[in-house]
């Protein structure tokens, strides 16, 4: 299906994710730019957007190393002696998303720089025989 | 609009003892006992005949305890049946939100009295499923997959709160210490002990097992060691509010009919609240929360007063960070400036705004439902002058706020008390 068939919805989202595109949905309207999607626009309230391909480059703007993770980053292996980031990242084309930051030294956050240049990473996990791709970062 | 169309006031409130009280008591044990100290507490008394509707604050007793439909379930066990019993949620703002309704139904005329209750039991869960609850307040659409967990955003916060305004570890250890000291003074809180305390018994236990002795100079050794764990850097244990079991109960009137129940009626001056994008980042700032910023405008608008004018406050400490935020968006600082307020001690009980008296959620717990609620008990007990031991404020206090924020910022209440 060619992207502009696709509906602007979370589902669409998740399956270009999958295919290891991440992709957000720009206004046609006013030309805002969301990442994830939204169908409806909530600066000019209009509903017609289009699929753009964003460049994955952005700054690290808030982040965590975390210690006492959620069952899904537990069953991953992170724990106590692993911990992971969780980070905050504003995308050159202006929107934030949410993803894990790896490439860094968790063990030692203190070292870990906001404003650190960073790119889009897509990561692979094996759970239950099914591979589930979610959107990570590094350092450039 | 933005005006109570009729006078409304806080006639009576009270609330259980908080801790891990599960299963000694589950949450209709512990609402009924909230419920009694708020009866125990209005001077004239009060029966359910004189009240209109019951309006039950809760998170989550659908995950924590599997059980909804709390409005009757509530309501039946104090009497209050068959008037309208309703729930509501905004994560740890739900019995603020409770609270404001009671307020609005009363100030349109509809009810005349209403009963507020806020509720939760958490303990039901291990630690684990409590923290996958909490994260429910959060999106689980694309903030959970990424690895948040709650105390896990609140971090992500802190951590641009130190980029932008230089805020250390040591700002936040003083406000766990602060309140601590003030939960130390309150027999309802689930932590009746200080930090110093807490860290002197770890040395006795340490010498008794003969092991190595620690050689912490102060609390902000032991705040900084092994003894006290990693959350979510900067976040450790001692930065994250408690998870507990606890009620409480408010009895709302309408001015003309407050004095029925008592000849001092607390006046709610303000009321107001706001919203904000349930995932951090689509919000435009990370280091302050528009909700609360809008529910404090509107609370300040209602009642003509202004930051300055508000002697006593008590504010949303989930974590420690959230303190230092909720003073800066509250307006009682500017951005940045708080911290230097709470290392001058402005903050502590005798300080220019003391600041969680009751010891906030980080010392006195944090049954999310029932926050709201509980914030109000302690507005009833020291705008009276009856709070318990030391806790209460050496002058009279006539303007009194209280800041209620629903998960990671998304929900804030604000309410304004005057006498
Ligand atoms: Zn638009």
């Amino acid at each position: 299906m060619s992207e502009n068939e696709r509906d602007f919805t979370i589902k669409s989202y998740l399956d270009f994710l999958a295919e290891k595109k991440l992709m957000g949905s720009k206004c046609k309207n006013c030309n805002a730019t969301y990442v994830p999607v939204r169908k409806l626009c909530t600066k000019c309230n209009t509903a017609n957007m289009e699929w753009i391909e964003m460049s994955g480059k952005g700054k690290l703007a808030a982040f965590t190393s975390i210690t006492v993770g959620t069952p899904f980053f537990v069953e991953k292996g992170y724990g106590r002696n692993k911990p992971y980031c969780f980070s905050v990242i504003k995308l050159d084309e202006g929107p934030m998303v949410s993803g894990q930051l790896i490439g860094v030294d968790e063990s030692k956050p203190e070292t870990i720089k906001i404003e650190t240049p960073v790119k889009a990473i897509f990561l692979e996990t094996e759970l239950k025989g099914e591979t589930r791709v979610d959107l990570g970062f590094e350092p450039v | 609009m933005g005006k109570l169309a009729r006078k409304v006031a806080l006639v009576g409130a009270g609330m259980c003892k908080f801790g891990a009280n599960f299963p000694h008591q589950r949450n209709p044990d512990m609402w009924v006992e909230a419920w009694l100290d708020a009866v125990r507490r209005t001077d004239n008394g009060i029966e359910p005949k004189d009240i209109d509707a019951c309006y039950v604050g809760n998170y989550s007793s659908d995950l924590f305890n599997h059980q909804g439909h709390l409005g009757p379930q509530m309501a039946g066990l104090v009497g209050l049946v068959p008037k309208p019993a309703s729930r509501f949620e905004g994560a740890c703002a739900s019995s603020g939100i409770a609270f404001r309704q009671a307020i609005i139904a009363i100030a349109s005329g509809i009810h005349d009295v209403v009963c507020v209750s806020g509720v939760e039991c958490m303990t039901e869960l291990p630690t684990t499923g409590v923290t996958d609850v909490l994260a429910t307040a959060s999106d689980s659409l694309f903030e959970y997959p990424a690895g948040a967990t709650f105390p896990g955003l609140y971090a992500t916060l802190a951590s641009a709160h130190f980029h932008k305004y230089g805020t250390t570890v040591e700002d936040l250890m003083r406000v766990a210490i602060k309140n601590h000291e003030n939960g130390k003074e309150n027999p309802y809180a689930q932590m009746q002990s200080s930090i110093k305390d807490i860290m002197n018994s770890k040395i006795s236990k340490i010498k008794a097992s003969g092991g190595e002795i620690p050689d912490w100079k102060d609390e902000f050794d032991f705040l900084k060691s092994r003894s006290n764990p990693m959350i979510a850097y900067p976040l450790r244990l001692f930065d994250c509010s408690l998870v507990t079991d606890g009620a409480a109960c408010l009895f709302i009137a309408a001015g003309d009919v407050a004095k029925k129940f008592t000849d001092t009626p607390i006046w709610i001056t303000g009321t107001g609240q706001g919203s904000a994008e349930l995932s951090m980042h689509d919000r435009e700032s990370l280091t302050s929360f528009i909700a609360t910023k809008e529910a404090a405008r509107q609370a300040y608008e209602m009642s003509g007063l202004k930051p300055k004018d508000i002697q006593i406050a008590e504010v949303h400490d989930c974590f420690t960070i959230a303190e230092i935020v909720a003073l800066e968006d509250l307006g009682f600082y500017e951005k940045g400036k708080a911290v230097d307020a709470i290392k001058n001690g402005e903050t502590k009980r005798d300080g220019s705004l003391p600041i969680n008296v009751s010891g906030g959620l980080k010392s006195k717990g944090h049954p999310v439902g029932a926050t709201g609620a509980a914030f109000a008990v302690e507005a009833f007990k020291q705008m009276r002058g009856i709070a318990e031991r030391n806790r209460q404020v050496k002058f009279d206090v006539e303007r009194m706020l209280t800041h209620n924020l629903g998960g990671s910022g998304a929900t804030c209440v604000v309410t304004i008390f005057e006498k």
